[in-house]
């Protein structure tokens, strides 16, 4: 898994909530069996109009977002769905973090494994990052793991907590089924408690 | 961080406490997983990830496997004519090959929506731990099994080792007081449930369902229920198993017989929680306060009693809430103040896996019965398995529909979220069984309306919704 330390990049907002995986990645593209190339259909039925041109209100098509790595939206982001299809258009698009008040379950967990980090701020933080990110051209943003910390250079600080094990799983880039394969002999011993000798 | 064994547990705890494995140090506690349930379209990175790694399946034996998202439910699934679709259901007939798993293929008479075989195969049994890359999964706990939907990461995980490391989730428990009125079902209750908590009521919470109208649903109800968990943020939903659920499973294939039934029954009628035992939330809804439910927006909290008319986004409590409720009205195309019961409709869908059991289909045939489809209305049922099917057919049910003008199709999870050819057109407007009316959800530019079978039925006989509690039968 790849590992994350901290990141600075270009911050895009998304001034929705309960933004689901649907959304994220449509099910006509969850058909392909390889875990790369989504990037191209992230966001689909809202980046592209019906006739698949851009849709130029979108915010991930202005110009001034291009390039774009950190995701700010609003509560609930990632809800419905367990594709994991949906970390992966994100991160093959570019983004390397997601910000918001909340997250649904199954998406956050599916960020950890693939080294894409959710921050959970207080929803005012959130809309003063929003507000920055519309009001400032090129607005970037730090996030920093080790510190659990997210600035700017103009002001702006928050401090976040995460769960333990999925922060070290993030700094360490560790590969979380080698580690429970470390503990064959007490899965066999339960096993063995459980069903008896196989 | 487990509950000491004399202080009075939830039927949660009492669940997790057994599947622990052991709780490494600075890590999470490793969950063994007792059924995995894996189906086309989450699996094939997963067993990429194995090969890449050389790793095997630990437990062939408590993995069960079936296609149900991509199948076309023309009779005999037949043809496919995505080629992309006909790849991934490939792959996943080499996958069981290569890595020793039995597959419930489009062409066996077992073949079904994965929610829907595990429970009528008699896999899905109290006190289990199940898991499936599907979000649907927590429909597994109405036979009180702790049962969550996983990704693909996770999916691999459990091939290779039949663990999880898990969080500990919290508990909520959902009482439910007094009976469900005549016309008013299963379905109605969750989507009660959902507007009132919100779509992430329920977020980082294991949901018990308690209460007389829960304890008074039959098992397909409770699976209705306990499968829109999801669509209020659960990780799981639970109902701790009774005789419902006893009567249910006997004589089912990989239900325990003989001297094994009886020992399973003494086990399984422990699983109930333990007077005075702690949830960490409560919530009370009373259910002679509910009715038929229809939503009227692009997520399943938006939601109102059929005799209601479509909110005023102005009277949104919040700004965020009244964009949101904007929004979902346009892409809807919907005015507020509407009466529901004016919407029409042109398309129905009864089926998936929140709605596609016998049970459901008996309910819908009912108002069927004796009566035609509104001409310009194009209804579909899709019965959840080919046993459900058989099942049907043995009771003229086809029959039923075939007459009022309905498509009997094959099964799969087809138009809950139009991954085969089964897909609302842009601006189409559907009455549908299923679980999720997110934008685009059943087609590209589809309107969805969220309802139980009887209020689907109903709305395909008038042409538009109609409160399913006057009608006669």
């Amino acid at each position: 898994m790849k590992a994350f330390r901290a990141h600075t990049g270009l911050v895009v907002p998304l001034d929705r909530a309960n933004v689901d995986t649907d959304q994220i990645i449509p099910k006509e593209f969850l058909k392909r069996i390889e875990r790369t190339g989504f990037g191209e259909f992230l966001f689909h039925d809202w980046r592209r109009k019906p006739d698949r041109t851009l849709d130029p209100d979108f915010p991930l098509n202005q110009p001034r977002y291009a390039g774009a790595s950190i995701l700010v939206a609003d509560r609930n982001f990632g809800c419905g769905s367990s594709r994991e299809h949906a970390p992966w258009a994100l991160e093959d698009f570019g983004f390397r973090a997601i910000i918001a008040p909340s997250f649904a379950d199954i998406f956050a967990n599916n960020c950890v494994k693939n080294g894409l980090l959710t921050v959970v701020l207080p929803e005012a933080q959130v809309a003063a990052i929003m507000k920055r990110a519309h009001e400032t051209e090129g607005y970037r943003l730090t996030v920093d793991l080790e510190k659990l910390e997210v600035r700017d250079d103009s002001g702006f600080f928050a401090s976040f907590t995460m769960e333990d094990f999925n922060r070290r799983c993030l700094l360490e880039g560790l590969d979380d089924i080698g580690l429970t394969l470390q503990h064959e002999a007490e899965i066999a011993a339960y096993e063995a408690r459980r069903f008896g000798a196989r | 961080m487990t509950t000491p064994a004399t202080s009075p547990r939830t039927l949660f705890e009492k669940i997790w406490h057994e599947h622990v494995v052991f709780e490494p140090h600075g890590q999470p506690p490793l969950l063994y997983i007792d059924l995995h349930l894996v189906h086309e379209v989450t699996s094939p990175q997963a067993f990429d990830g194995l090969r890449a790694a050389g790793r095997s399946v630990r437990r062939p034996g408590r993995t069960l496997v079936t296609v149900d998202h991509n199948v076309p439910t023309t009779p005999g699934h037949l043809p496919i004519t995505d080629p992309i679709a006909a790849r991934q259901m490939e792959a996943l007939r080499r996958n069981c090959e290569e890595f020793g798993l039995a597959l419930y293929d489009i062409d066996s008479p077992d073949q079904g929506i994965v929610h829907v075989i595990g429970p009528e195969l008699g896999a899905t049994q109290p006190g289990l731990t199940i898991v499936c890359g599907d979000s649907h999964t927590s429909t597994h706990g109405a036979f009180g099994a702790l049962a969550f939907g996983i990704g693909t990461s996770e999916v691999e995980h459990v091939l290779a080792t039949q663990c999880l490391p898990q969080q500990r989730p919290r508990t909520m428990e959902i009482r439910v007081n007094g009976l469900l009125p005549e016309g008013v079902t299963a379905k109605d209750l969750v989507l009660g449930i959902i507007g009132t908590i919100g779509t992430d009521g329920a977020t980082g919470h294991v949901v018990e369902y308690t209460g007389n109208a829960v304890r008074s649903l039959s098992m397909e109800g409770r699976m209705t229920v306990c499968n829109m968990s999801i669509e209020a943020g659960a990780r799981a939903g639970m109902v701790a198993p009774d005789e419902v659920t006893f009567a249910y499973l006997r004589g089912r294939r990989f239900s325990p017989s003989g001297a094994a039934w009886d020992k399973a029954v003494v086990r399984w009628s422990a699983l109930r929680s333990d007077p005075g035992a702690h949830y960490d939330r409560l919530v009370e809804i009373d259910a002679s306060s509910l009715a038929p439910f229809v939503t009227w927006g692009t997520n399943p909290g938006m939601v109102a009693p059929v005799t209601a008319t479509v909110p005023d986004p102005a009277a949104a409590s919040t700004a965020a809430e009244r964009g949101a409720a904007e929004r979902a009205l346009a892409y809807m195309a919907l005015a507020p103040g509407t009466a529901i019961e004016d919407i029409s409709v042109d398309r129905v869908f009864i089926g998936s896996c929140t709605n596609s059991r016998i049970e459901d289909l008996r309910a819908a045939a009912r108002v069927a019965r004796g009566r035609k489809v509104n001409a310009k209305v194009r209804a579909m049922v899709v019965p959840g398995s080919q046993a459900v099917k058989r099942e049907a057919e043995a009771e003229g049910l086809d029959q039923v529909f075939r007459d009022a003008g309905f498509e009997w199709r094959d099964s799969g999870c087809s138009m809950c979220l139009g991954m085969n050819p089964d897909v609302l057109q842009p601006g189409e407007r559907c009455a549908s069984t299923s679980n999720r009316n997110f934008e685009g959800r059943q087609g590209r530019g589809g309107r969805t309306h969220l309802v139980s079978p009887m209020m689907a039925a109903a709305a395909a006989i008038e042409g538009h919704f109609t409160d399913v509690r006057k009608w006669r039968f």
